[in-house]
């Protein structure tokens, strides 16, 4: 898969509010299927379910640890949304930076009919 | 004091916030006026709108092309819907990848604070996925899919 369509993914994986909550939760540290279904009313085979989500979007990786799986956040799959994230954002930020050059040069002109 | 913020809001908002030195008629019409909006509404460097239509009445339409000079290009069209000069606008936009994006519903307000303005501009899309995909295929604007930090969105 090519970057920008793991990007996608990645996002449509975050468009749940219990995955949301899972990463979360992830972002603290190491958890298990039994510890992140406790908040939830839903069953362990469901949160299983969304963990799959996030593990294919490259948002979660799994360890063994004798009988138990426990999950983390996957650096590089949320370095890369974070990376892209603040590539947009800048872009953004740099259309509002242009805005306040033309309402500066709007102020200008305006001073300048006064006179 | 120009810091922009950016924040998901619920499973289909984004909501941008910039604060500028003028007062709000100033950023209303930098808004609203063609002219104007060809000058900033960019995106990233090397990309120029060389088309701009923007009717600022309610109805009016709105038609926004983007090239980079090497051939590339995709449009974005819309609606007013409502025009309070100078405090709010409120329209719906879509873009042209060529595929067409659904609605974004886009509400702006311009607030006097001290001697300049608050920009709002909240944006709701029909669902989740449709937002989710908005942040992934980022474009428009630099933007439009760009909002949003991550801290925004866990």
């Amino acid at each position: 898969m090519d970057a920008v369509s793991n990007l996608d993914v990645a996002f449509s994986a975050l468009a749940d509010p219990t995955r949301r909550t899972i990463l979360a939760r992830l972002a603290k540290g190491e958890a298990t299927v039994t510890e992140l279904a406790a908040p939830f009313e839903m069953t362990q085979p469901a949160i299983s379910q969304h963990l799959k989500v996030l593990e294919d979007a490259g948002l979660v990786v799994c360890r063994v640890d004798g009988t138990k799986r426990p999950r983390r956040l996957a650096r590089a799959g949320v370095d890369a949304m974070d990376q892209w994230l603040a590539m947009l954002r800048k872009a953004l930020e740099r259309n509002y930076d242009r805005l306040d050059e033309v309402l500066a040069s709007m102020e200008k002109q305006k001073r300048g009919e006064k006179r | 004091m120009n810091k922009m913020t950016l924040q998901t809001e619920g499973d289909t908002h984004i909501v941008v916030t910039r604060r500028f030195a003028a007062p709000p008629e100033a950023v209303y019409r930098a808004h609203t006026d063609p002219k104007r909006v060809q000058k900033w509404m960019l995106g990233p460097e090397g990309w120029t709108m060389p088309v701009c239509i923007s009717e600022a009445k309610p109805g009016g339409k709105i038609r926004y092309e983007w090239s980079n000079g090497k051939g590339a290009g995709f449009h974005l069209t819309g609606e007013y819907l409502e025009l309070e000069p100078y405090s709010r606008l409120v329209h719906v936009e879509r873009m042209h990848l060529p595929d067409t994006t659904p609605d974004n519903h886009v509400e702006t307000s311009f607030d006097p604070e001290g001697t300049g303005t608050l920009m709002t501009m909240r944006m709701t899309l029909p669902d989740a996925q449709t937002r989710a995909a908005m942040l992934a295929t980022g474009m428009e604007r630099g933007m439009e899919a760009s909002y949003v930090r991550l801290e925004g969105m866990i």
